[in-house]
């Protein structure tokens, strides 16, 4: 018997708007929209700055540090890829440049038994495919 | 002079967790049902409004039941934050005189019909491209965040979130089409159960089912003239509030805050109450944390107070200050996208729901309160 293909991992499909931030992510860096007219950041992916309206930005690398807004433990039913990583802790976390940039992420030391809102966390990037 | 609006008819089909009718089956025996309880005919109906998810086209609608014309047709986004808004359209479109007698619906086999969430592809577009991947996935698990964020913020505690589960099943248990009718819980069983998204467990989260529901809106010079007191539409309002994103409302300055807390100040002010003229609420309950955030964001409970609010009772249609959910909500009498609420909002001002609410004047339903919301004011008509 040949054994079952391990399932692919969900991946994001980049699209228009967000494929800088894919890009800054193949590389290893945390990059965030900011306007360059009045340096407000903003996070989903924009064309114009909500606050200024300006049409220019720049893909802005962030520091990478943040504290814990929330988390959450999962348990099964998952989707198949994530069923040997159950239970699964998954997190928000408000990054250091504006408390409003909150990005969901997951855990490299997955121990959910240590884990209080707003304490420090430090993004790092594991390449889950080759590209 | 304005017209107003109200619901003169309502239908369903049974709920199970499996039907095997067709699912466009199931809306055409929702339609003719609401129709027979107006005392209205297909002929009648020249406007339809439906969920964008919805799988059943108006023309498929019409089709079926023979109407030879729509003059008004729409649909409303966000899946189950578009409940009330079809009850809004229809409403819309009878006071501009687009439409005299506009069918709403919602027929869904969800319960038959597999997890939306499980259909994740390798790769994920548009929005859930942010959360998706790293194994934010399930509903449930979206609404978990909010949840924590309760426990942390305000101090809501499991027993909180549990006094809303096992209240809204009581009001399940008198309900003959309630899923759960036979099926009792207490607090103890609550926390017994299992979970499926710490801090959430099963009750925690709604059923998954099959079924059909439908309205039927009209001029209230009409209504007047059918077979039930009418549900006077008193106030419709959509809403999204600030930064909002579909299931994952995290990018706010106010963590807490659903979008209902936009809709509410509209709401009122175009009913000419307050949350203090509500005998009974129909809040959305696709989870237990919504209930809690649905009544601060309409003016119940100050920040913090709902969950206190519920565990002392005050869910309950036996005495509680805002019976809420009175036909067992999508906890415990069927999911159907919260069209349900709409449905057991008019029973209670008809006056014939099995958890009746004495001398009930005024019903609030609202609807998912995790993505762009919409809600609605019914009244009975004096």
């Amino acid at each position: 018997m040949r054994p079952t293909p391990a399932p692919d991992p969900p991946l994001p499909e980049a699209d228009e708007l967000s494929e800088p931030f894919w890009e800054g992510c193949r590389e290893h860096r945390l990059c965030i929209q900011r306007c360059d007219a009045c340096g407000h950041w903003r996070h989903y992916p924009r064309p114009s700055c909500p606050k200024c309206l300006s049409l220019d930005f720049s893909w802005t690398e962030v520091s990478g540090h943040g504290t814990l807004a929330s988390w959450v433990v999962a348990h099964p039913p998952v989707l198949p890829y994530f069923a040997d990583k159950v239970p699964l802790p998954v997190v928000l976390v408000e990054l250091d440049e504006a408390s409003h940039l909150r990005l969901v992420g997951g855990l490299r030391e997955a121990d959910a038994a240590t884990l209080e809102i707003g304490m420090r966390r430090e993004v790092v990037f594991e390449d889950v495919t080759e590209d | 002079m304005a017209r107003d609006a109200a619901i003169a008819g309502i239908g369903q089909t049974e709920f199970a967790k499996s039907i095997a009718r067709p699912e466009q089956r199931l809306a055409v025996e929702a339609a003719l049902a609401a129709l027979a309880d107006a005392g209205l005919t297909p002929a009648h109906v020249d406007g339809m409004v439906r969920f964008d998810m919805e799988t059943t086209e108006e023309v498929q609608l019409q089709r079926a039941l023979g109407i030879p014309n729509l003059r008004f047709f729409a649909s409303t986004g966000y899946g189950g934050g578009g409940g009330c808004g079809t009850v809004a359209l229809a409403q819309a479109a009878i006071v501009s005189g687009q439409a005299e007698v506009v069918l709403a619906w919602r027929a869904r086999k969800r319960g038959s019909g597999g997890r939306p969430w499980a259909r994740a592809g390798h790769r994920v577009p548009g929005e859930k491209q942010w959360y998706v991947p790293f194994g934010l996935v399930r509903p449930v698990d979206q609404v978990a965040i909010l949840a924590r964020r309760m426990m942390h913020e305000v101090g809501v505690t499991e027993e909180m979130l549990g006094a809303v589960a096992v209240q809204i099943r009581r009001h399940a248990n008198r309900n003959p089409h309630a899923v759960m009718r036979d099926r009792k819980m207490d607090l103890a069983d609550y926390l017994a159960s299992r979970h499926v998204s710490e801090p959430l467990r099963v009750p925690d989260c709604c059923l998954e089912t099959d079924g059909a529901l439908a309205v039927v809106v009209t001029t209230l010079e009409r209504a007047r003239d059918l077979r039930h007191t009418p549900a006077v539409v008193a106030a419709a309002q959509m809403g999204t509030g600030v930064e909002c994103v579909n299931m994952t409302n995290y990018h706010g300055a106010d963590l807490l805050a659903g979008p209902g807390a936009a809709v509410a100040p509209h709401l009122y002010r175009m009913a000419g109450i307050g949350p203090e003229d509500i005998d009974c609420a129909q809040l959305y309950d696709a989870f237990t944390p919504l209930v809690l955030q649905s009544l601060e964001d309409y003016g119940f409970c100050g920040r913090g107070e709902a969950g206190p609010f519920c565990a002392e009772g005050n869910l309950s249609a036996d005495g509680g200050a805002l019976p809420t959910c009175t036909s067992g909500g999508g906890l415990s009498e069927a999911y159907v996208h919260g069209y349900n609420l709409i449905l057991e909002g008019v029973r209670q001002v008809r006056g014939d729901s099995v958890n009746q609410v004495d001398a009930c004047e005024h019903v609030l339903v609202t609807s998912g309160n995790a993505v762009p919301t919409s809600a609605l004011v019914l009244r009975r008509d004096r």
